[in-house]
């Protein structure tokens, strides 16, 4: 048996996502982005969607998002993707829309889009990269840089004492009554890329149920922005951010855990 | 046969986008022009055309939705005053960028800062030149009547979808909240989905169905890209001036003065005109209707006929620049303007006509300049 024959398309077992596009991501090796949008685009796929989804993707690494997600897509400005969904999916009820935010856009400069989409509970999807660092502007502190953290603008490590406390928006948005499902995964092991699809999957699945805001939070690395490989930014991921930002569902079916 | 009614300028507004057919507002309550959110929350337009009206957390969430809509080909507006405008601006310059339709009005209060809530056209430099980051402009339309409140937000529709571009109604406190009578249009139905689909499917983010998909943004990292997205705005910007430039002359035909005024200062202004030629001044009126486009020639053509000029604004001196830039100098151009919210009488701006232009003669040629308030 010859190569050319092993890797006729019938015998793969893992191809390309389909709606993911041919352009290179710019993302950097050993970066989360990737599996994000894999794992995005695979669940629009599955669910057959992607004539009624929107996406909107702001300001930060994923502003290219539109380069790689094979789908209609709106750029937005930074922090504003909640206004810019609400508005979509107001007016177009029976489309599946998301924003695709990271911790800067999400939790800084779009707190107050962020916290009155989720009050008002829009049938929307927010999926909210966490990497504790502004990456794209080259390693910044983030809201949710921890306590101690080195980065171009702590460069003496976050001092929490005039920085503020790692701000945990994920378990504050799921104490508003808008916010159906509330989780947070990762995508740094295959188990976890599993649980994180099955989390995105629900949470798209509940834009058809028009059940409200379903946010979904992926603690994910930045080994740029950290400095360290793609393996030692994965292992102190585990050891640092997991015990302040702890894995798991916080709110199911409207209903705190 | 269209509706007769006595209406505040923000009133009439509002039920004219109704009207429109626009298929959504978000707004955020500042005075003077927080009629036009009241009117529509109390008129439940979603009962009537199924128009969509969204109080924001802010003005920067605001004009955010309406970019949103818009980037789905949707008919929406958003209304402010002068703060609040500010607070639009980045969102505005995305809408540039990004080539969206939409409508963005200003009601027109006293500034800088939070100023005052009293009428004023302070936001004129704003409006006209760009007012966010950026090579853009605004297409820039100013009411100076209840009427045109009205009128001019189907004329503003058409023009945002026509060029694929931000539209501003340029109103102010006294337009917004003065009442007067006004001819309300009749309702055009709002375009269904399928109709948008089938009219903007070219460009709108409306779901990736039977078309490759469509992608709004303003982003362009290489240079040569972006440099020619800025030459497609400045060929809109052109077009603009040639095809829909607005004016308005009153008594210029045998006119030795001129005034230039638009908005409230334009109605003030007929007053004064009135006024002069009852003394037998013979003073004309020029009201630019649209800002941006300005009517930068009529003004050159006036200025072979007109002695001198006098740009009579609620500022301190901001379109009076443009008036100078469209003469090229050959007749004096001097401006009159009250600020703080005070508005001035036709007899003050007949005795500033005489003062600064009139009697000042040719000296004024060799005189610096004085300051040009009152």
């Amino acid at each position: 048996m010859e190569v050319l024959d092993i890797i006729k398309p019938e015998n793969q077992v893992f191809c390309k996502t389909k709606l993911m596009t041919d352009c290179a991501l710019s993302y950097c090796p050993g970066c989360g982005h990737g599996t994000a949008h894999n794992l995005t685009m695979e669940v629009i796929d599955e669910m057959g969607i992607v004539e009624d989804t929107i996406g909107v993707a702001p300001v930060g690494c994923s502003v290219l998002a539109y380069d790689f997600m094979n789908i209609d897509m709106t750029q937005a400005a930074h922090g504003r993707a909640p206004a810019l969904a609400t508005a979509i999916s107001r007016l177009w009820p029976d489309k599946y829309v998301f924003t695709y935010q990271g911790d800067g856009d999400l939790a800084a400069i779009g707190t107050a889009e962020t916290i009155h989409a989720c009050n008002r509970g829009e049938n929307i999807v927010i999926i909210f990269i966490n990497n504790g660092i502004y990456g794209m502007t080259g390693g910044q502190m983030a809201p949710t840089t921890l306590e101690g953290m080195k980065s171009s603008t702590s460069p003496y490590g976050r001092d929490i004492k005039t920085m503020g406390a790692p701000l945990k928006i994920t378990e504050l948005v799921a104490q508003l009554p808008g916010t159906y499902y509330v989780t947070r995964q990762s995508v740094h092991t295959h188990k976890n890329v599993r649980k994180a699809k099955k989390a995105i999957r629900m949470a798209f699945e509940n834009i058809k149920l028009k059940k409200g805001l379903s946010f979904v939070e992926i603690v994910s690395n930045c080994n740029s922005g950290w400095k360290m490989t793609p393996n030692d930014a994965n292992n102190w991921m585990e050891e640092n951010m997991f015990p302040y930002f702890p894995l798991g569902d916080i709110k199911v079916d409207g209903k705190l855990k | 046969m269209a509706e007769l009614k006595l209406m505040k300028g923000n009133e009439a507004l509002a039920e004219a986008t109704i009207r429109a057919g626009a298929d959504a507002y978000f707004g955020y309550p500042i005075t003077p022009q927080t009629e036009v959110i009241e009117y529509l929350m109390e008129q439940q337009p979603e009962k009537r055309t199924g128009m969509i009206v969204l109080q924001a957390e802010s003005e920067l969430a605001a004009i955010n939705m309406v970019y949103g809509a818009a980037s789905t080909g949707k008919k929406v507006m958003t209304s402010s005053s002068s703060p609040g405008i500010s607070l639009k601006q980045e969102g505005i310059s995305y809408m540039a960028g990004a080539e969206l339709p939409g409508v963005i009005v200003n009601v027109v209060r006293g500034g800088p800062g939070l100023g005052t809530i009293q009428p004023s056209q302070a936001d004129y430099f704003q409006s006209v030149k760009g007012g966010g980051h950026g090579d853009y402009k605004l297409y820039v339309l100013a009411p100076a009547s209840v009427q045109e409140m009205s009128d001019f937000v189907e004329d503003a529709f058409d023009i945002a979808f026509k060029y694929r571009a931000p539209v501003l109604i340029l109103s102010d406190g006294i337009i917004g909240q003065m009442m007067e009578k006004v001819y309300l249009k009749d309702q055009k139905p709002r375009m269904t989905n399928d109709e948008i689909i089938e009219k903007y499917g070219n460009w709108a983010t409306t779901g990736k169905k039977g078309r490759e998909r469509n992608i709004i943004t303003s982003l362009d990292l290489q240079s040569e890209k972006m440099e020619k997205r800025v030459h497609r705005l400045m060929k809109k910007y052109k077009q603009m001036e040639a095809e829909d430039l607005r004016f308005e002359k009153i008594a210029c035909d045998d006119a030795d003065y001129l005034i230039v005024a638009y908005g409230s200062s334009a109605r003030i202004s007929q007053k004064a005109v009135e006024l002069a030629r009852k003394k037998g001044i013979k003073v004309g009126l020029l009201r630019p209707i649209t800002l941006f486009p300005f009517p930068k020639k009529a003004l050159f053509d006036l200025a072979n006929q007109v002695k001198g000029i006098l740009s009579v604004e609620l500022n301190a001196g901001q379109m009076v620049e443009d008036v100078r830039l469209s003469v090229e100098h050959k007749v004096p151009v001097e401006h009159f303007g009250r600020t703080g919210g005070i508005i001035h009488t036709p007899e003050e701006i007949l005795e500033a006509l005489e003062q600064k232009i009139i009697n000042n003669g040719s000296i004024r040629h060799h005189k610096t300049r004085e300051s040009s308030i009152l």
